[in-house]
Order: structure tokens, then sequence, then C-alpha cells
């Protein structure tokens, strides 16, 4: 996906702190955003230029916004905590890994293990996530607007996933109390994970999640419900055929 | 008068020995694999297989109680803004709350304190506690991420990405139901009650060159302050620590088959991975082929007992130990005094390793309010501080009768061998002999 360029009125008018990666180092990024003292009143950021770099904007712990033109290799976004990130290109492995809370929203599409770990906060994919999307989530939400790979929601403890296209294999394998909601078809569940019902709280919880994520072209109706069996929570010899 | 034939002493397979025959019952009864705590418990070749020669003609000795041998090492000058420097080259290894019980990991912060040396924490996150009585705290970054977070990142000394650990290299974490309490269960955000079974592998890279991107971010939010470790379990030593090296790391931690775990499968502990003493000079290779020896500082662990096992390892060209075991013991753990609940359990004194049931008599292992009762942090922390000062003397006595004034200048032409195995693993000679096998051809 092409960069949007930033307009260049707000870049004249100074609205936002612009960092451009053609020019500065990435630990010059980081540590301006680390700087950040609470109140601040560099409350909007451009990153120009990330072609592809590393961890963009990783541990970011202010509520500022972060508009990265371009597309970011891997652990943009990393350990989040209140920051409004959006990358208008696409994101490499591990973006939002671990985020604490805030929001980041990919333009394009991301690859790997997007969300890891995360434990509170929202990640908008708009286009398609690669393999173990959500993979040991512990809290976060996350909403993809195309298709998810293989082996997501990986030991998912909590939070939520909403795909709106379809799930590769083995979705939720090993899955803890994470809810799944998928709107397409499914490739394969994964050990312990089975289809549930989709009761009036789940509705109304799907549509906060849709609406947060400014999706209101489909309906909750028309999503399924996924999640733990619970009967690998405790080990039992029975059981072993299922791993 | 009648010749009876004299019977034979009736006798029992070396093989089917009366342990294998009580795991055979057991598996059998029950349909599930043992689980315990604890290293290896196999004989193997260790430290106690290597010797110090001592002053000599040609080698002269310092004084023992007058002359100065330094004791201190600086851990992560490689990258780090705030490299660690610790008093004694002996820390404390990774165990988690949840594992341990708070006062035992209170205990152990404060003995580690005392005597001028770090901490770390486990699988299962940072507690206030821990953090509180421990001047310097090594934050493990694991498979599991229970309780990870930037905050405990920023507030760590040090942190250890741990690929791997001794007792288990391949395997991931396991806390069973019995000690998931309340604080447990919400530090790892899982339910009470469950079996924790931690993945194995990091839910965000594999492979090497993933590393080096990782570290990156971990340097990057924490910016390129703390020293970063990768431990790694004696699995390929050689390849781990170069590659380790190669992914950025400050330290590596290298842990062998007796380093200890909370819980996994017996049969894992017993047949996976290799003996301490068969990984150091492989780990030390690598850091002398990549010019990288002192520059990126090696830890080794499992079954470093006392101050002998600390000099033979330093002298092998380690640059600190780290201990889990020993340090438990200290504390109090398999102490005798409580004989009659460890028979209780089906267990003895030094032998009693079900640490995964948490009904540690002593309190150490366990959730169990009332039995961590047992353990006066205070007290048990003067233990562990006493401890770690015999062995800082220990190291220290022989290493003034090697002629060394400091700890890290003892070296492998101060050892000898006393098995065949023993000498090919150090790279050090058969006593009496100049013979080390695999070298020059033999």
């Amino acid at each position: 996906m092409p960069a949007t360029p930033m307009p260049k009125a707000q870049r004249e008018q100074g609205h936002a702190r612009v960092f451009d990666l053609g020019q500065q180092s990435l630990r010059e990024l980081n540590q301006a955003l680390h700087n950040l003292a609470p109140g601040s009143n560099e409350t909007a950021w451009e990153v120009l230029n990330p072609k592809g770099s590393h961890s963009v904007a990783v541990g970011v712990d202010q509520p500022v916004s972060i508009d990265v033109r371009g597309s970011v290799g891997y652990y943009c976004a990393g350990m989040n905590d209140g920051a409004t990130i959006t990358v208008h290109g696409s994101a490499g492995p591990g973006v939002g890994e671990n985020m604490m809370s805030g929001s980041i929203v990919i333009k394009g599409d991301a690859s790997q293990y997007a969300g890891a770990t995360g434990r509170g906060g929202l990640l908008v994919i708009e286009g398609n996530a690669s393999s173990r999307c959500g993979i040991s989530m512990k809290g976060i939400d996350i909403v993809v607007r195309g298709n998810i790979g293989h082996m997501s929601a990986f030991m998912a403890q909590s939070g939520n996933l909403v795909v709106l296209g379809d799930a590769g294999d083995a979705l939720g394998d090993s899955i803890y109390e994470a809810r799944l909601f998928v709107r397409g078809k499914v490739e394969s569940l994964g050990a312990d994970c089975i289809a549930k019902e989709m009761r009036p709280e789940h509705i109304e919880l799907l549509q906060g999640l849709l609406d947060r994520a400014g999706i209101s072209d489909v309906k909750p109706s028309e999503f399924k419900r996924y999640g733990s069996a619970r009967k690998l929570y405790n080990f039992n010899i029975d059981n072993a055929d299922a791993y | 008068m009648a010749y009876h034939n004299p019977p034979t002493t009736p006798r029992k397979s070396a093989t089917f020995d009366d342990y294998t025959l009580s795991e055979i019952r057991r598996a059998a009864a029950t349909g599930i694999y043992d689980i315990r705590g604890a290293g290896a418990k196999r004989k193997v070749p260790h430290f106690d297989d290597l010797l110090f020669l001592g002053a000599s003609i040609s080698r002269y000795p310092l004084e023992g109680y007058r002359e100065r041998c330094d004791t201190n090492v600086v851990l992560g000058s490689r990258h780090a803004k705030k490299p660690i420097e610790l008093k004694i080259p002996i820390t404390i290894a990774g165990m988690s709350f949840g594992s341990l019980s708070g006062p035992a990991k209170e205990a152990l912060g404060r003995g580690a304190t005392l005597s001028g040396t770090s901490t770390t924490t486990g699988d299962g996150g940072m507690t206030e506690e821990e953090r509180g009585h421990s001047k310097t705290l090594v934050y493990q970054y694991l498979p599991s991420r229970y309780g990870m977070n930037p905050r405990d990142l920023r507030r760590a000394d040090a942190i250890e990405v741990v690929v791997g650990q001794g007792a288990k290299p391949g395997g991931g974490g396991m806390l069973l139901g019995q000690k998931i309490s309340d604080r447990v269960a919400e530090m790892r955000t899982l339910p009470k009650g469950i079996d924790q079974r931690s993945a194995s592998r990091h839910p965000d890279w594999t492979g090497p060159d993933d590393l080096e991107i990782k570290i990156l971010e971990l340097r990057e939010i924490t910016d390129w302050e703390k020293p970063i470790y990768v431990k790694v379990g004696g699995a390929r030593p050689y390849y781990d620590t170069a590659l380790a090296v190669k992914a950025g790391a400050d330290v590596v931690v290298v842990d062998g088959m007796q380093g200890g775990t909370a819980a996994t499968q017996e049969v894992f502990i017993e047949n996976v991975g290799q003996p301490t003493l068969a990984c150091i000079r492989p780990a030390v290779q690598a850091l002398q082929d990549l010019g990288m020896h002192r520059k990126v500082q090696l830890i080794v662990s499992g079954g470093i007992r006392n101050g002998a096992d600390v000099a033979k390892a330093l002298a092998l060209g380690v640059d600190a130990v780290s201990i889990g075991t020993a340090a438990l013991v200290a504390l109090g753990d398999n102490d005798p005094r409580w004989e009659a609940e460890y028979n209780a359990l089906g267990s003895t004194a030094g032998a009693y390793d079900d640490w995964h049931e948490g009904r540690d008599p002593a309190g150490i292992t366990t959730q169990d309010p009332e039995l961590m009762k047992r353990v006066d942090p205070i007290a048990a922390g003067r233990r562990l501080a006493n401890y770690l000062k015999v062995m800082t003397l220990e190291a220290q006595t022989i290493a003034r009768a090697c002629g060394k004034n400091s700890l890290h200048n003892l070296e492998p032409e101060d050892l000898v061998a006393l098995s065949i195995e023993a000498a090919a693993m150090a790279g050090v000679p058969l006593a009496g002999t100049n013979w080390i096998p695999g070298k020059n051809g033999f």
C-alpha cells in the first residue's frame, strides 16, 4: 500500500511534530517519545519514511497520537500504553505486541503475531492478518477487517478477537478465556476450541467492539462465537489425544 | 550327612533397580507421567571431578588472610548504558512468584542484597516485595509473558530473555492448579485453579534473526539502559552462545541439566540436556572464537554448591555463576527439622521434590498461607547471605592458593581432572598426565 502523504497545510501549520526516519535515527524517535512528560502539549506526531524499520514507536506511555506514513517492520508500537498509533501502510511481525492500553490502527495488512500477548487497548487491522494473530492475548481487543492466518488466538487468555473475514487452521488452539468472533469461514478449530452460542450479551459486546473500530457496514448477528470448551484446563490423561 | 546346595544371594537387576520398578508400578497405576521439581538427580560428571593444583615452586601463592583477592564482576558492559556491578560472582537464578511463596521471594531478594548480588524474577512477573527488597533485580522475559509490562521492564536492573532452562531445554513452565491462588491467577491473567502449562516458544519470535530484532525492541523500550541477558538450557552451548552474541546479548546464561525447575516431567529432567560441566568449555570457546570473551559475560548455573564449584567454573572461563536449588536449601528447603511432615508426604528430607503440589513443609514452594508463614524472610535472607559469604570466602581461599589476586584470574591451567570424562568435558588434563582427551588428535 502506498504511504499516505501528510497534508502539506498541516505540516506548515506545525500541528504535528515531524520525525523523518530518512534523516533521523530510530533511537532519536523513541527517545523523544519516551521523554514526553505527562500533560505535554506535543500530542501529535508524524513519522515519515519508516521504510520497514523495526521497533517504531515502541514503549510509548503517553496519550499522544502518532501517524506513521508508510510500512513498518517488526514490533511497531510494541508495549504501547495509551498512545493512538496509526500506520498508514502495512506492519511486520508482532505489531502492538504486549499492548497495555491505547489504540493501534493498521491501514494495510499485518504480518505474524499481531497483538501477541496484548493486555489491553484496541488493535484494528484494516487489511488481513497473518498467522498467530492474537497469540497468547491477555486482555487486548483485536478487530481484523480481512482474514487471519493459522494458529490465531493460540493459548489466548483473555480479551476479544473479531474477524470480519475468514480464519485459518487451528483457530483458538488451547484457548483459555478469550472470546473469538468470526464472520466468515473457519478452516478448522484448534484443541479445546468450540463454537459457542451468541447470547444477547455477546451481541452487545461485539457491537461495542465494531463501534470502537469504526466499522458500521456489518452486523453482530453475522458472526459466530468461539471459545474454550475448558476440557484441558486441568490435565486429564483421557484427554491426551486432544494434543 | 545330606549335602544342601548353598543358596545364592537374591540379586536385583542393575537395569531394573528399585526406583525403576517403582516408577513402572506408579505409571501402571496412574496412567500419567511423573511430575516433580528440582534438576537432574542422576550422577553426571561434575565439578567434583576436577581438582585445583595449587601453588608450587613455579607458582607462588597469596597470603590467605592478608592479600587482596577481588570478587566483583561487571555484567552488561557491551551495549547497556547502565551495566550491573556485583560484589560477588554468584547470582540468584530466576524462580517465579507462584512456584515460590511471597516470603521466599522476599528472602531471596534480602539475601542477595545483603551480599551485593542480584536476584531474578521468574515465570510469573515481578512482585512489589521482590522489587522492594532487591537492590539489583533481573527481570525475566519468558515465552508466557505472564505479568509482562513496560513499567516493570523499566524498573528492572537487567532483562533476561529466557530461551530455555537446564532442567528442560525445549519445555515450557508448569504450575499446577493447587498453587494457583487468587494473586497468582491475577498476575498471570488466568482462571484460578487451572493447570498452567506455559508455552515452550516465544509467541512473537523464532530463531536467531528474530531474536536480534526482539532484543532491539527491548533496548529501544528501555532506552538502551539495561543489560540484556539471553538464557539457554544446556542443549547446544557452542552454537547457542554464538547465536546469542550475534543477536546482541550483553550476557549469556547457560543452565546445565542439574539446574532446577519448579515442575516438569521426570523423564524430561533426567533425559534432555547436558551436564553443566559439559556446557562450559563450548560456551567459552564460542566467545573466544568471536573475540567476545570477557566482553560478553558468561553466567553458568546448574549444580553450584560451594566455593570450590564457583572457583572451578570461573577457572574454566565463566564470569559468574547462578544458584537456585542451593539458595532454596539455604532458606530452609528440605530441612530435616520437617522430617515427620516429609514422611507424611511419602518423602524424606533431602529427597522432597514434589514442589508442584504446593504442600512444601518448609513453606518455600507453596502458596498455602499457613505453610508460607514458616519462612521468616529476614532470617531466611540472612541465612542466604551467610551462605553466599561462605561460598565467596571458599572461592577466594582457592584462588589465593593458586596465586590469583582476583577470582577471575583463575584459569584452566590451574585444574586437572579425576576422570577421562571430566577431562574431555572441561578440556583440562587427566590428573597425573598431560592428556586432554580430544586435543592434539588423541
